[in-house]
């Protein structure tokens, strides 16, 4: 026994002391864990057509390979590690929930590059984050929902009460109040990112209360769905994913992750030997976040306000959160003129004056 | 034609042969399947259950088969008794995740005392926790008569809402950004269940289990309360002759089930998971119940069934990045097992006899 485990230990040191290196290939390893299936039309979807990019992009060179349905958690330390022992290069996880595994992980393999979504933990030199301006593209959702809305609700699926989904909710509401003073926002948290049922309940119990524009943070398309079955009166928008097929009714426009410049960007400079850590946050004007069509389903007008702020903020003219802006409580937030910083925006757990309810506490 | 004919009594034989036949026939079924996805079936069976017991990684792989390994038995273990006896609690899950909440809570409101004591009363603070839980079917059952596994799996959903106050609010990491989410236990020894021999993988929850085989099968063949649970399964009539107290059975099954499944979720928070997340169950107190049936409701058979279902999971994450399968496609080979098992399960009270010798 104890010799064994003294050669386990020895085995565990040299792994430790090349990396992955130790097991490499000729070629680079590019590994992607996803939470969801590949096949969730949102999310995952989306971080997987950035792996394919990859390859199609690198070829020969580089070998990609992913996880999918990967819980945050236990199990996402024995993944990372395996992979990590496969001779994986640049790991991406993609979740916000491997925060801890991937730094723990990335801690015993000095020599693997890790690169975690969403995340604000850089425990050491071989850990990169990246995230997208995701609210820049709610800010273009709210300002057609304020003005579609026949009924003055809106909803917004939201799935945990994260900073990233916070900031979301509060974009949303922010422009659609802006064009519609009388609008009011309704928000339902899953608690989950992907679980379709949960998501259609979810969206079912918002239209039985008179919402008729619902935007979601979950991954599957179970809310435009749900949307579609009201014939028309109902509109929702693509989450991650364009969601094509609900076009031009119920999806009258969508918000699109598009990672593959950034993973291309980034297997490159692991090919070239210039990767290092960074903390990236792309958004409209980068390319990351896309806005897909807005259907003819939306008024002419209603577009050009929407494709509006798109420009504004691409050119990087206006800023989603510029003041006056107060918390929910009445206290100031943005004085007149400033907008937000990247620190408020990254730690922000509190909604924006005139959003009802409570955030899960 | 072939037909079924009954045993006059279970056959041993077949109750043994039955699990290895039915992982022989997944394995078939699932080479199939992965042929059809255009894998190669032998690679990926071999990835499945060899890689991991004997492949390149194995020193670091079989570790984490106890990792996976410990809480499916433990839980397996609890609910197997029940099942003997015909009380059937569905809901391991739920006591799983209150064990897990209660547990850490006292070790979490105590932070950052450092006190040997801490560990072992949490531990008992989570079985308290699943014992508590599984109280609730139990009670309702005896009292009103209600059915204990709608109860028990409601229950499930209920703790999942509670888990998910809990990481959002009462237990969440007053250091941690607003993010949701307990503070970890890797940073509060006192609190903390590491690795006790390291890279072996083996923690207290490991030990734990192996300990409940051994008093399980004890229990089982030595003790008086062993012998109701049998006979109440076999022979309810005859059990209330021999004196059991239904009500007081199922008060007792459902809480030795509850309180294993709350030192399982424990072991795990403290351990592997590290801390109290939205998500931090991941299905041990479901799996355990295919556990439970694929070691025959036997001590000694869970042990092995949970290793096995643990080398399915581990292999099957490595077939999936290694060979790109679909993680669907692993699920369903897991499902093919107890389908399978269910199925060979009918050899053990039929046999199977040409129907030509039947009279016309």
């Amino acid at each position: 026994m104890k010799r064994r485990h003294l050669l386990a230990t020895a085995a565990l040191g040299l792994s430790l002391a090349f990396g992955g290196a130790a097991l490499a290939q000729d070629k680079t390893k590019a590994c992607f864990v996803y939470v969801g299936p590949i096949g969730d039309l949102g999310w995952s979807y989306q971080h997987h057509q950035g792996a394919l990019a990859v390859q199609k992009e690198y070829g020969d060179k580089v070998e990609v390979t992913w996880q999918e349905s990967v819980p945050e958690g236990a199990d996402a330390e024995r993944v990372l590690t395996q992979m990590a022992l496969g001779g994986c290069d640049i790991i991406f996880t993609t979740s916000f929930g491997y925060m801890d595994a991937t730094n723990a992980v990335a801690k015993k393999f000095p020599n693997v590059k890790f690169e975690h979504a969403t995340g604000f933990k850089r425990e050491s030199p071989n850990v990169a984050t990246y995230n997208a301006r995701f609210y820049e593209g709610r800010a273009v959702q709210g300002t057609i929902a304020g003005l579609m809305t026949k009924s003055n609700k809106i909803g917004y699926i939201g799935s945990f009460p994260i900073p990233e989904v916070i900031m979301g909710i509060n974009s949303y509401y922010l422009h659609a109040k802006k064009v519609n003073p009388n609008v009011e926002l309704s928000v339902v948290w899953a608690m989950t990112w992907f679980d379709p049922a949960k998501e259609a309940d979810a969206a079912k119990a918002m239209i039985e209360q008179g919402v008729d524009v619902i935007a979601s943070h979950t991954d599957s398309t179970a809310p435009l769905a749900e949307a579609e079955k009201s014939g028309g009166k109902v509109i929702g928008f693509g989450q991650a994913s364009d969601m094509a097929e609900y076009k031009p009714s119920p999806r009258v426009t969508s918000i699109i992750d598009n990672w593959a410049p950034y993973y291309v960007k980034r297997v490159g400079q692991v090919l070239d030997g210039t990767w290092d850590q960074t903390d990236t946050w792309a958004g409209i004007k980068e390319g990351e976040v896309e806005i897909g069509e807005i259907t003819d389903a939306v008024p002419a007008e209603v577009k050009a306000a929407a494709e509006k702020v798109r420009d504004d903020i691409a050119a990087g003219t206006y800023h989603p959160f510029t003041g006056p802006i107060n918390k929910q409580d009445g206290s100031p937030w943005l004085a007149e003129g400033q907008t937000a910083p990247d620190g408020d925006l990254l730690g922000m757990n509190f909604y924006v004056e005139g959003i009802k309810g409570d955030i899960p506490k | 034609m072939l037909k079924l004919e009954k045993r006059p009594s279970p056959s041993v034989f077949w109750s043994r042969a039955t699990p290895v036949l039915a992982v022989a026939l997944t394995m078939v079924a699932g080479s199939a399947m992965f042929a059809l996805l255009g894998k190669n079936p032998v690679e990926a069976i071999r990835t499945i259950f060899w890689d991991p017991l004997f492949g390149e990684f194995a020193w670091y792989l079989r570790g984490q088969l106890l990792v996976k390994a410990g809480p499916l038995i433990l839980i397996a273990v609890g609910l197997s008794l029940g099942f003997r006896a015909g009380i059937w609690n569905i809901g391991a899950e739920g006591q799983y995740i209150m064990g897990a909440i209660i547990g850490a809570a006292v070790g979490l409101a105590v932070f950052p005392t450092e006190n040997r004591l801490i560990f072992p009363l949490m531990v008992v603070a989570g079985a308290f926790g699943g014992w508590a839980w599984a109280m609730i079917p139990a009670l309702l059952k005896t009292r009103f008569n209600t059915n204990e596994i709608l109860v028990s799996l409601m229950l499930v959903y209920v703790a999942q809402t509670i888990l998910a106050m809990a990481s959002t609010g009462f237990l969440r990491n007053p250091e941690g950004a607003g993010f949701p989410g307990s503070r970890n236990f890797s940073s509060y020894p006192a609190a903390a269940n590491p690795e006790l021999i390291a890279g072996s993988g083996l923690h207290w929850g490991g030990v734990a289990a192996l300990a409940t085989v051994v008093a399980a099968y004890v229990l089982l063949q030595r003790h008086l309360f062993g012998f109701q649970v049998k006979l109440s399964g076999q022979a309810p009539r005859a059990a209330r002759f021999a004196g059991v107290k239904p009500e007081r059975l199922v008060l007792a099954c459902m809480g030795i089930a509850g309180a294993l499944a709350g030192v399982a979720g424990l072991f795990e928070v403290t351990g592997p998971a590290g801390q109290i997340s939205i998500d931090f169950n991941v299905g041990y107190g479901f799996t355990a119940i295919i556990v439970a049936f694929l070691g025959r409701l036997n001590p000694v058979g869970i042990l092995f069934a949970g290793l096995l279902m643990a080398l399915t999971y581990i292999g099957g994450e490595m077939a999936s990045t290694n060979l790109g399968l679909p993680s669907a496609a692993i699920q369903a080979f897991q499902g093919m097992l107890l389908f399978f098992l269910l199925a060979c399960d009918i050899l053990t009270n039929y046999r199977i006899v040409p129907a030509a010798k039947e009279a016309r």
